[in-house]
């Protein structure tokens, strides 16, 4: 992909009106469209229409809230996913995070241990989880897609190991507050809470912190960042320790909101966790994206699936359309970007 | 004999050699030609499949989509099979490559022409492919009792002592080794791969590359699904499920550079059958099958860290003897 295709059709609109001629109806309708944030936020009104035409209810807050539970726990990773992945790196190795945490939730709790101690091994098993994803890539400077190919059959082998086709049930009466408990009015799930905290502490980390501007440097050319003083492997070693916690907290939410851990807990969330980060505009190839755009996806993805369920839709036709908007979203702004400037487009290398 | 010994290719197969020595210690009839047959059977439909995938990560891409494919021309196949019984057993081979090798295709183009990324383009295909698995099937399966006994006979016809399928993964293992070695194409894949702008310069055209080596992974798991579901008696809509993680460890183990431009058959070959060892000489040694993914997690972990340690040493001791 070249750079002249990552500029936002936005900065074009705006570059012409600064040159002092306002830019045609279509141009800036184009260019409105070709925005990513815009595009999907379009997609998401529309499936929210069509879901308020298919099911009344639909609307009602209580609906609406409760139809975010099912992808706030992914949508909680997504958040730490879209610094690694501008990072120019991967991790494939999140859903195993997940097994392996619940593994050791769900084998503390048959020992009878309390909630808080609970949570804090949740969320340190996550954290040291990440950190060796982290170690191994940084350290030896080996590629983030290997390393987390092999700690992802490493991690869900330990669960498989220990479990087998055993499972844990038994968890203290409070522990499952967490994953199904209300806050505010006793209308908002907890899940959207942590949530929308992490996502918020992610955007203020991205766009306002030195760590953010870091990100954006060392996604664009790692080996310049590195010659400008950009502690380039402290950054990496941070964004997978901190995708290794949130993968850590999302284990303890889903742990707690279905009650029970087996070795194939939340089999395959790495690839519905990436598909919600590019489709949120975030570069696959790295040095471009921003957290609205994930957040937006994240809802699209999520309702689309609650829309489509309502009217039984099965699973695997989910999977066809989850995998048809996925192409259909990279490419449409990609085509209209070159239908707007076919005559002066440059062949790109 | 020292370059031999220098490349990896030989240490991978020396580890594999004492392997399957340490594991017929314990159980002597580890190496008889019964047991090794079954390796052999167990690991063709693996080393068929990751030298597709070795293809795409040669140029720095991976294909996720290849489980998918398999599950797809083997649907497709199980339920040609199922309604017209008649059709000879053996065409059942060229048309699950042809299928195999337009899905491929599909993927190749969304790279080549729409500009996606490799990973990006078989998430995609992924799950649309398996999708469709599922509206063709009905969700149903095909089992052995709906497929005819010449269906099922594909993979396991003897030839010479070994079975049908283990011909198959020889001959595609030579064929992709004639093909890398002296075609080309098959020096274009290593030149993309190691660096696209000079290859480009050098007159290697891009999309050609791209949609090459997605349509043969494509071509490869096609072929190889109609063996895995004639072998295993059953097509579903979650046949081979997982199965491209362990394409990519495969190739992983044999070496081939996920930055692109390193890797070699023989390296593939050897890395598909150190996972298929491993795997037979659980059952053979009384460890547990849950014990598997950890394994090859540590296995994969460690193949890594060495070959890339190993690499840079080499490099080192060349610049090192480099007269400034």
């Amino acid at each position: 992909m070249s750079r002249e295709s990552k500029m936002d059709g936005r900065s074009r609109v705006e570059g012409s009106r600064l040159a002092g001629r306002r830019p045609s109806l279509g141009r800036r309708l184009a260019g409105f469209l070709g925005s990513w944030e815009s595009l999907i936020f379009l997609l998401f009104l529309l499936v929210v229409s069509a879901n308020s035409l298919i099911s009344p209810i639909f609307l009602d807050p209580a609906n609406l809230f409760d139809a975010t539970l099912n992808f706030t726990e992914k949508a909680i990773i997504a958040m730490p996913m879209i610094f690694v992945i501008i990072l120019g790196d991967i991790d494939i190795s999140v859903a195993s995070i997940i097994a392996l945490c619940s593994l050791f939730i769900g084998m503390a709790a048959a020992n009878g241990v309390s909630t808080p101690l609970l949570i804090a091994i949740g969320l340190g098993v996550g954290l040291l989880a990440g950190l060796f994803n982290g170690f191994l890539i940084t350290k030896f400077d080996l590629p983030a897609i290997a390393v987390t190919l092999g700690t992802m059959s490493l991690y869900r082998g330990i669960p498989n190991a220990v479990l087998g086709d055993q499972a844990y049930t038994k968890f203290p009466a409070d522990f499952g507050f967490l994953g199904q408990g209300y806050a505010i009015a006793n209308i908002v799930p907890l899940e959207l809470l942590v949530f929308l905290v992490i996502a918020v502490v992610a955007a203020v980390v991205l766009n306002f912190t030195i760590a953010g501007r870091y990100s954006y440097a060392i996604g664009n050319n790692k080996t310049a960042a590195k010659f400008s003083g950009v502690p380039v492997a402290r950054v990496r070693m941070a964004a997978f320790a901190a995708t290794g916690l949130c993968s850590g907290i999302s284990a303890i939410l889903l742990t707690s909101r279905i009650g029970s851990t087996n070795p194939n807990i939340a089999m395959g969330w790495e690839l519905e966790v990436i598909t919600m980060v590019v489709l949120g505009g975030v570069a696959i190839t790295g040095g471009k994206g921003n957290v609205l755009g994930v957040i937006i996806a994240a809802f699209l993805l999520g309702f689309m699936r609650f829309g489509l369920a309502v009217v039984n839709v099965q699973g695997a036709i989910m999977n066809i359309i989850t995998g048809a908007l996925l192409v259909v979203a990279i490419l449409l702004p990609k085509a209209i970007e070159a239908a707007r400037h076919r005559p002066m487009r440059e062949k790109s290398l | 004999m020292k370059r031999i010994l220098k490349r990896r290719e030989s240490t991978l197969l020396i580890s594999l050699i004492v392997l399957v020595l340490l594991v017929s210690l314990r159980s002597p009839s580890f190496i008889g030609p019964k047991s090794l047959n079954a390796i052999l059977n167990d690991t063709s439909a693996l080393i068929i499949v990751a030298l597709g995938q070795s293809l795409v990560i040669l140029i720095g891409g991976i294909d996720l989509s290849v489980a998918s494919t398999m599950a797809f021309t083997g649907m497709v196949t199980g339920l040609l099979n199922l309604h017209i019984p008649g059709i000879p057993a053996w065409t059942y081979l060229p048309i699950a490559a042809a299928i195999g090798a337009c899905l491929g295709a599909l993927s190749g183009s969304l790279v080549a022409f729409g500009r996606l990324p490799p990973l990006i383009a078989t998430i995609a295909t992924m799950s649309i492919y398996r999708g469709f698995v599922y509206v063709f099937s009905k969700g149903a399966w095909v089992t052995a009792r709906d497929m005819s006994p010449a269906f099922l006979s594909i993979p396991s016809t003897q030839i010479f002592g070994l079975s049908s399928m283990v011909w198959i993964a020889i001959l595609v293992a030579v064929a992709a080794g004639i093909f890398m070695r002296f075609a080309s194409s098959g020096r274009e894949v290593y030149a993309f791969g190691g660096n696209k702008v000079a290859a480009n310069f050098a007159g290697v055209s891009e999309r050609k590359v791209e949609m090459l080596v997605l349509t043969a992974s494509g071509l490869l798991a096609g072929l190889a699904g109609v063996l895995w579901v004639s072998r295993y008696g059953m097509a579903q809509s979650e046949t081979a499920s997982g199965f491209e993680m362990q394409t990519v460890a495969a190739c992983v183990l044999g070496g081939v550079n996920f930055v692109g431009g390193a890797g070699t058959v023989l390296g593939v070959v050897i890395g598909a059958l150190f996972f298929g060892v491993v795997n037979n000489a659980l059952t053979v040694i009384h460890i547990s099958p849950f014990f598997q993914m950890v394994i090859q997690g540590i296995v994969i972990i460690f193949a890594i860290v060495s070959n890339t340690l190993i690499d840079r040493s080499n490099q080192m001791k060349l610049i090192a003897r480099r007269k400034i």
